[in-house]
This record gives structure tokens, sequence and C-alpha cells, in this order.
């Protein structure tokens, strides 16, 4: 291949990528947050001792994850309005980020919840606190810091799928690599650039949540 | 004498299967009354229908006078809502036999959770009522420890000192040392000796034998959901009259 690299012009941009990349990164946060939210709920409620609460979390688990995400997205920024649902790009892609995020968390949630040893709850209300009470204190407490390993795969795998906002034109990283690539014409560069962009970021945020991981867990 | 516990014709069913089959029994303030019986005789079942963790078909519960789970409504028979139940069994401690510790918290932290969110006690009062219960079970130096970081017998006292801090009127112990190596059964032990040395109104269903005869002022004993013999420790090891106590004892260690 006989290709002379630059960098330059791909450089010259690295406050767009930059910001690109904070958008990003805001989303997953945001979405990761919202959608822990819902999957807790979804989670409760596929356990839930009422058929119609246990049939509603288990259709929207499985529409959400039967559903490829890019369809998600395009649904909700270009289907809904014309349901009458507008929402502003941005908005529009953190909904469905956090829709999605929310059915996938579910599946981890229950499983967590599942592995607790009944005794658990039992103690619990036996020194008299409600179930709600049991669930905020003990329950979720000691499910989350067992499931902190996946949910830390979660969130990485959302911030890459950040990268889907670009299709409905969300200014984040891809966006911008994107823009960059058809004003240079550094097909190459840019792409190169972006990628090593999302490797390292993700290396860090592994990094991170392993060592949040290590802080929270349970001492034994 | 105050009454503390009364049982009246109490039945329970797990689907087919009755595994209470009509319980009387009655409690006075300091009794310390021992459930024996083979497993699957119904000993826990009593236990767990009197703290509220099982429901019941038929008959009452009664605490310090107060029916307890349920409430009739002319002929129909209700669960009363779920903060009475909540109170109701904050009225009664009780301890398991795999612990439960919750195990995102300290020894301390275990013991002060129901004092600070069941009791609404400020912090500075939970934290010392706490302590001294800790102390009393021996396990004032161990306070900042998880439960993963303590052996099963610490655990298990770390476990009464939680429910006894609630000051409820009646303990309920399951099979508090069966769960436990031989050699950490007689720290546990102690600890209930004690309490019932001090007067506390306990419940207890246990596989020691020696420990029934040496700390109950009555003995139950269960078979297949009945009670089948009841009375004085001294009566009921020395003197068994039915021929299914006698096998049981003879089968038992002690």
């Amino acid at each position: 291949m006989d290709y002379d690299f630059n960098f330059a012009v791909v450089w010259r941009n690295w406050d767009l990528l930059a910001q690109g990349l904070g958008l990003g990164l805001s989303l997953a946060v945001l979405s990761i947050a919202i959608g822990t939210g819902i999957g807790l709920i979804a989670a409760f409620g596929m356990l839930s001792k009422l058929r119609p609460v246990r049939w509603i979390a288990l259709a929207y688990v499985s529409a959400i994850r039967n559903t490829p995400i890019l369809v998600l997205i395009l649904f909700t920024y270009f289907a809904l309005p014309q349901m009458g649902v507008r929402l502003e790009k941005i908005p529009s892609f953190i909904f469905t980020l956090s829709i999605y995020a929310g059915a996938y968390l579910a599946e981890v949630f229950r499983g967590g919840l599942v592995a607790l040893p009944l005794g658990l709850r039992e103690a619990g209300l036996a020194i008299g606190l409600t179930e709600f009470r049991t669930k905020i204190y003990i329950i979720i407490p000691v499910m989350m810091r067992n499931v902190l390993p996946s949910l830390s795969n979660n969130f990485i795998s959302l911030f890459k799928d950040t990268s889907l906002a670009a299709v409905i034109a969300v200014p984040e990283l891809t966006y911008y690599a994107r823009k960059i690539n058809v004003e240079s014409f550094r097909v190459i560069e840019t792409w190169m650039v972006a990628s090593l962009i999302y490797v390292a970021a993700c290396y860090i945020i592994a990094s991170l949540l392993r060592r949040l991981e290590a802080r929270l867990a349970i001492p034994r | 004498m105050t009454q503390v516990l009364k049982i009246t014709d109490l039945h329970k069913r797990f689907g087919d299967l009755e595994v209470l089959k009509g319980i009387d029994l009655t409690m006075q303030k300091g009794d310390v009354v021992s459930l024996i019986g083979s497993s699957g005789s119904g000993k826990t079942t009593v236990l767990r229908c009197i703290n509220l963790l099982e429901d019941f078909e038929r008959g009452t519960v009664e605490i310090a006078g107060e029916a307890i789970g349920y409430r009739h409504d002319g002929r129909k028979r209700r669960r009363l809502p779920e903060r009475q139940i909540a109170r109701q069994r904050a009225m009664t401690g009780m301890t398991f036999q795999q612990f439960n510790l919750f195990p995102h918290m300290t020894a301390l932290g275990n013991v002060m959770l129901g004092l600070l969110k069941t009791q609404k006690k400020p912090k500075e009062e939970a934290r010392s009522i706490a302590e001294s219960w800790l102390e009393r079970v021996g396990m004032a130096s161990r306070k900042d420890h998880y439960p993963g970081q303590l052996s099963g017998g610490q655990q298990q006292r770390v476990a009464i000192a939680r429910a006894i801090a609630m000051n409820p009127q009646l303990m309920l112990f399951d099979e508090v040392t069966s769960a436990l190596d031989p050699e950490l059964v007689t720290e546990v032990l102690a600890v209930v000796r004690d309490l019932a040395a001090d007067g506390m109104t306990m419940l207890i269903v246990t596989h020691e034998m020696r420990f029934a005869r040496d700390v109950s002022s009555r003995v139950v004993f269960m078979h297949e959901g009945r009670i089948h013999e009841e009375g004085p420790p001294d009566e009921l090891f020395g003197a068994p009259k039915t021929e299914r106590l006698q096998g049981f004892l003879a089968r038992s260690e002690f």
C-alpha cells in the first residue's frame, strides 16, 4: 500500500473529538442511571406475585431486548413524533438508551435477586421492616454489590452504543469523526483516531470501575 | 403473671400437606419453652407463624393479648395491612439457623438497623443500645467486623444481639446451633442461657437435648403437627409418658 499518513488534519479538530467524547460519556452515564431505576422496577416486576405485573415486566424486557438498538433509536426519533410524542435529538436518544439499558439491567438484577439467600428478606422482616424498606436497606444494596461486575460491563457496552446516536445527528464522537472524514477526506486516519479514542476511553473506564468494585466489595 | 403468648388451635398447611394440626400453647412472662421433636414435626413452622413469616389458615396467635396477623370482620378473616404486620413482627425477636446477618453491614450496623429504621431511635441512642448488647453477647471487640469476617458462632451471637436489641416481648430461637461446628455450639448456648437467667421470655426450637433440659422451664414434644407431650424438663426427659417420646429420646444424643 502506498499511502502517506497525515494525522495532522484529524488532530487539528481535537476539540471537536473531545467534545464528542464528553457528550458520549454523559449520554452513557445518564442512561445507565435512568436504566438502573427502570431495571430495578422491571426486575421486581418479573418476580412479582401478581401475574399481570409479571406479564407487563416480561413483555417490556422481551420487546426491548429483541429489537435492535438502531431500530429503537430510529423508531423513537422518527416514528414517535408521528404518534404525537416529539422529543429533541438528545432527549430522544437518552430515552431510547435508558429504556434499552433498563431491559438488559432488569435481567441482570433479576439474576442477582434470585441468587440472594431467602433468609435475608426474612431477617429484615423479623426486625420489623416493611417489605419495601427491606428492599431498600437490605435486598437492593446487597444485590447491587453482587452484580457490580455485570453493571460495569453494561456501562461499557452502553458507552460504545452512544456511537449510534450519530444516525440522528447527535454530536457525539462518531458524529464528529464522520464530519472530519467528510471534510478532510482522510478516511483511514479519521477512523483510526476515533477507534483509538474509544479503546482508550473504555480501557480507562474499565479500570476505574474495577477500582470502584474493589472499594464497594463486601469485606470477607 | 402476664401472659406473653397464647396460641389457640393453630393450623397450617403447605398445599396438601397439613403441617400443624391444631396447636395450643401459652407462655407467661419469663417462661423458657423448648420445642423438641423430629424434623418435619412442625416445630420451626410454629415459630414462623408466630413471627408471621408464614400465613396460617386457622386458629389465633396472641402476643401480649393482641391478635397477630389477622382480623375478623364478622365471618371473614383478613390479613392485617403490611404496616400492622411489620409492627407486630417487631414484638418478637427471631434468630435463624443460618444467622441471616446483613452481609453489607458491620456487626454494629446489623444491630443498629432495626433500632434506627423500625424504632426511629436517634443515631447515638441506637449506637449505645447496640454496643451494650454486643458487649453482652461478647462481641464488643468485633463490632466493626463484617459478617463474612466472623465465625459462625460469632455471627449467631451478633444475630441474637440484633433480635434482642429491639426489646421484644418474646424471643424465638430457631435451631440456633444447627449450622455450627461442634466447638462453636457452646459459646452460642452460653449466650442463650445467660438471657434465660435474666428473665427473658423465650421459645426455643432445638435439637440439643441436654441444653433444652438445662435451660427450659417447660419442654414441648411435637409429633406430626401436634403437641404430643409437654411438661417440666425433668419429667419429660426423666419419665417420658408416651412411647413416641421415649423412642425419640432414645434416638437423640445427649
